[in-house]
């Protein structure tokens, strides 16, 4: 029996896609697992696997093509019991209407799967019990039909109420699983504007913007102008810190382990949130999640803009953990290859540009997430130490907070909890 | 310069005036310019004065059936000029309403013809000369027009649009009437009932097409029994007018073409925008076949350009437009930085649209024709008028109520009336809609006794098998 292979969902919020590559011709024989093309979302570009055997009997869309909308026929391939290729590439174009394969789920499977490397905690609950869940009689039936958990779903309608367009891309129970435990609202309060001609008399060219370029300006958009952000800035004194840093990393040599600044930031950042709850939280309507582990979204530069993969369970993992998933995930989000589930979701950002010798700044929150902290450059400056006027390297943290979410004292308190944890690090390998 | 106005309104319809007033109530600074009546042409010379020709109507249709409510009415007769002349002061009181409106807002009015000269630029050329307006978004809200038909132009005197026929020179003898939408039906309807001898040719197969196939047939059957003469299928090839009338030939359903004699023509076979020397084209804003392409909030691809009502995609009617006001007014104010709105996008599918014919009809979401083409497995109840004690206690015994569901999610798909009053009634089904209700939530509503809306119970109860009164 021919079956139809369609344009599959990648992500939840995945409306259309390219086919970047096709990795199998027609005439190939395919089995389940095998990678039949490469297909790239406004966030990655991801591999397509087969589920299904059979034989490759028709490419319906070519490669390079933009703007899959999902659910379209991409290819065709004959099953087994179809003989030979042929008379199957027959059946499909003949009027008969092809039995239509359900949306391939094992290709959304791998999405859904937790990270192998991580440890699984228990999935962060989302909805404390007997909390009421606003939605739609109509969300609520068919939230019970498809599986979906409510309490996982951002409801777009007025006072955050779920309706149905809701769930029309809300991903099944299993998907739940995965750290994106609150996807972003689906219809964007403030949609990007439609494509405006633009005219100017400087010399100028005019360059098409990726998919993540278009999210990028989304999202970030939807953040400023629908988050209240205000921003709170500590100096701290990183002197114990290297020193600690380098001590492991003497001690790690021999295992080709080196940890980076960043690394015990994350991880302090990730302790710190579990010592200071309250900031460790997403605004959702009429519900505040409250996240039971500390999954922090860092965010890393790429060619044509920036991603933020995310190590979950930064409160638990142990720094050398955290280096490892961080190496393999910024390889792979350079290379465009992340699952969804790496770079959504997070219960906290972390940015530095201390790198470039950035002395302070505020970024932008990434929603739902209630926080973000910004990483100044460590550099020698005049610091108090005991009492007495000393030379310290010192770094300046700004976290920006979601005042829905977080009143100006419980994001305080996370601030003086990260600086402890950085200036007396042994915490963060106890 | 600093801008006049962060919101500017061309046109002063359903559309435009309702997001000047929301614009005014976000705080925002509002002009808008009108050429001619402030309230445009639904309250001036659409939607509100042919309500009150068809009160008239239906107020003497019900004289003329006294005898059955047990009353005497002997010599009654209708007098056309008073019931045009009690419809124009009908427009005129609300026309006045609106002036109101704009000043407790605070919206400047500008009378004149607006032209958009380039971003964030409109002038306006009224009585008093030419001025330039200057805001940062403009919405277009210029509205529409009675479609011509080619051999048929409108000349005020042997053949009209729906504005001619709203203060006829004289009360017609024989009407045909082109085109069975709303409008003509409308017509149709009130001519009707004040005594013309009336005839509806429709193209289609159906009158009133866009609404559920069992509404057409129903309302068809009606209305030739009350003597219309319904041609479907059918089209006016020719039309010729002379001191004594008009001569239409007409192709029926079998193909064959005949002469008939009319006193007077009504042409109501659909709209054009108003979307022409305004200045649309030299700023680029996208259009097809005049009607401007906007996203759900109505944004334009231009910048700072918005539209709503009829210059934009249909159902063209008057609430749609008012809807879409609300939404674009708060969109800017949005985008001009208020974080208190949060405006939703426009879901065409809980817009109801209403007929003030004898019997009435009303509808919303899909008909079942429709639902299933959409690839739903439906649910589907009926329940009829003469199985209502209210309905039989007014002597409107005529008419059903059906709705369709989703078979599988409860959805409330459609709902499709025509009766008595149904045109009050589809709100009930437009809130349940726009709720999300499914059948559940609708079958535990308790519905007042005795009244019309018991039938909309018992319609979702049918759909599920359980009717309590058939």
């Amino acid at each position: 029996m021919p079956i139809q292979i369609k344009m599959p969902a990648l992500s939840p919020t995945m409306e259309e896609g390219t086919l970047a590559k096709w990795l199998v011709k027609v005439g190939d024989k395919v089995s389940s697992g095998d990678i039949m093309a490469e297909i790239e979302t406004d966030k990655a570009t991801m591999e397509f696997e087969a589920v299904d055997e059979g034989t490759v009997v028709a490419i319906e869309v070519a490669e390079g093509t933009e703007g899959v909308k999902v659910g379209t026929v991409i290819a065709t391939i004959a099953g087994e019991d179809d003989g030979d290729a042929a008379p199957a590439a027959a059946a499909v174009s003949a009027p008969a209407p092809a039995p239509v394969a359900p949306m391939p789920a094992p290709v959304a499977a791998p999405a859904a799967a937790p990270v192998a490397a991580a440890p699984a905690p228990a999935p962060a609950p989302v909805a404390a019990a007997g909390d009421r869940i606003v939605a739609s009689p109509l969300a609520k039936r068919i939230a019970s039909e498809k599986g979906i958990d409510l309490g996982t779903v951002t409801g777009s309608g007025p006072h955050g109420r779920i309706i149905k367009a809701d769930l029309d891309v809300a991903a099944p129970k299993a998907a739940v699983a995965a750290p994106a435990a609150v996807p972003a609202p689906v219809a964007a309060p403030v949609a990007a504007p439609a494509a405006a001609p633009f005219s100017t008399d400087i010399p100028h060219e005019a360059v098409k913007l990726s998919s993540m370029r278009k999210t990028i300006a989304r999202r970030l958009t939807e953040a400023k102008a629908t988050v209240p952000h205000y921003y709170l800035t500590v100096d701290i004194s990183l002197d114990k810190l290297l020193k600690l840093r380098a001590e492991l990393n003497a001690a790690l040599a021999g295992e080709g382990v080196k940890l980076s600044v960043n690394d015990l930031l994350i991880k302090a950042l990730g302790k710190a949130l579990m010592l200071a709850p309250d900031a460790n939280v997403s605004f959702a309507g009429d519900n505040l999640i409250r996240y039971s582990r500390a999954d922090i979204a860092v965010a890393v530069s790429i060619p044509g803009g920036l991603i933020t993969p995310i190590v979950t369970g930064a409160d638990v993992k142990s720094i050398s953990a955290i280096q490892k998933d961080m190496a393999d995930l910024a390889a792979r989000a350079k290379a465009g290859k992340l699952a969804p589930h790496e770079y959504q979701g997070g219960t906290a950002s972390l940015s530095n540009l201390g790198m470039f010798g950035i002395k302070q700044f505020v970024a932008v929150i990434n929603p739902p997430q209630g926080m973000i902290m910004a990483i100044g450059a460590g550099e020698k400056r005049p610091y108090v130490i005991d009492d007495a006027l000393g030379i310290a390297t010192v770094m300046s943290a700004t976290g920006s907070f979601d005042h829905r979410a977080i009143d100006g004292a419980e994001g305080a308190q996370l601030m003086q909890a990260f600086k402890t944890l950085v200036e007396a690090p042994l915490a963060l390998v106890a | 310069m600093a801008d006049q106005y962060d919101l500017l309104v061309l046109g002063s319809g359903p559309g435009g005036y309702v997001a000047a007033i929301r614009g005014a109530q976000l705080g925002l600074k509002v002009g808008i310019v009108e050429r001619e009546l402030l309230g445009g042409i639904c309250l001036n010379w659409g939607c509100i004065p042919t309500k009150a020709l068809l009160r008239s109507a239906e107020v003497f249709n019900q004289m003329k059936h006294a005898a059955s409510y047990g009353l005497a009415a002997d010599n009654i007769r209708a007098d056309i000029d008073a019931v045009v002349k009690r419809s124009r002061g009908v427009a005129k009181q609300l026309n006045q309403g609106v002036t109101h409106l704009m000043r407790k807002n605070k919206i400047t009015v500008h009378m004149g013809t607006g032209v958009i000269k380039g971003a964030g630029q409109v002038e306006v050329t009224g009585e008093k000369g030419t001025e330039v307006l200057s805001a940062k978004h403009v919405i277009v809200a210029t509205g529409a027009r009675a479609r011509d038909l080619p051999f048929a132009k409108a000349d005020g005197d042997r053949i009209w649009t729906y504005r001619h026929a709203m203060v006829p020179p004289a009360m017609p003898t024989k009407l045909l009437v082109i085109g069975s939408g709303a409008i003509g039906i409308e017509f149709a309807s009130f001519y009707n009932d004040m005594g013309a001898d009336v005839t509806v040719v429709e193209m289609m197969d159906r009158i009133v097409p866009v609404e559920d196939a069992d509404v057409s047939a129903f309302l068809e059957k009606s209305l030739t029994k009350q003597g219309i003469t319904i041609l479907t299928g059918a089209g006016v090839e020719s039309i010729a007018t002379s001191a004594a009338g008009v001569k239409a030939k007409i192709k029926g359903k079998d193909g064959n073409s005949a002469e008939h004699d009319f006193s007077h023509v009504i042409v109501a076979v659909g709209i054009v925008p108003n979307t022409e020397n305004i200045g649309l084209e030299a700023l680029g804003v996208a259009a097809e076949r005049g009607i401007i392409a906007i996203d759900g909030y109505g944004r334009t691809n231009v910048p700072g350009v918005w539209a709503i009502g009829d210059v934009t995609p249909g159902p063209w009617l008057a609430h749609k437009a008012s809807h879409e006001g609300v939404i674009a007014a708060e969109a800017i104010a949005q985008a001009l930085g208020n974080t208190e709105v949060h405006p939703h996008p426009m879901d065409r599918l809980n817009i109801p649209g209403c007929t003030y014919c004898h019997p009435q009809v009303a509808s919303v979401g899909l008909t079942e024709a429709k639902a299933k083409e959409a690839g739903h497995e439906v649910k589907v109840g009926t329940f009829p008028f003469i199985g209502n004690g209210k309905a039989i206690a007014l002597g409107e015994a005529e008419g059903f109520i059906k709705t369709v569901f989703d078979a599988q999610t409860g959805e409330l798909l459609g709902a499709h009336m025509i009766g008595a009053e149904v045109t009050e009634l589809i709100q009930g089904y437009v809130v349940g809609k726009t709720l999300e209700t499914t059948e559940a939530e609708l079958m535990h509503t308790v519905f007042a006794h005795p009244t019309l809306s018991e039938m909309m119970h018992e319609s979702v109860l049918a759909a599920y098998g359980r009717a309590l009164h058939i």
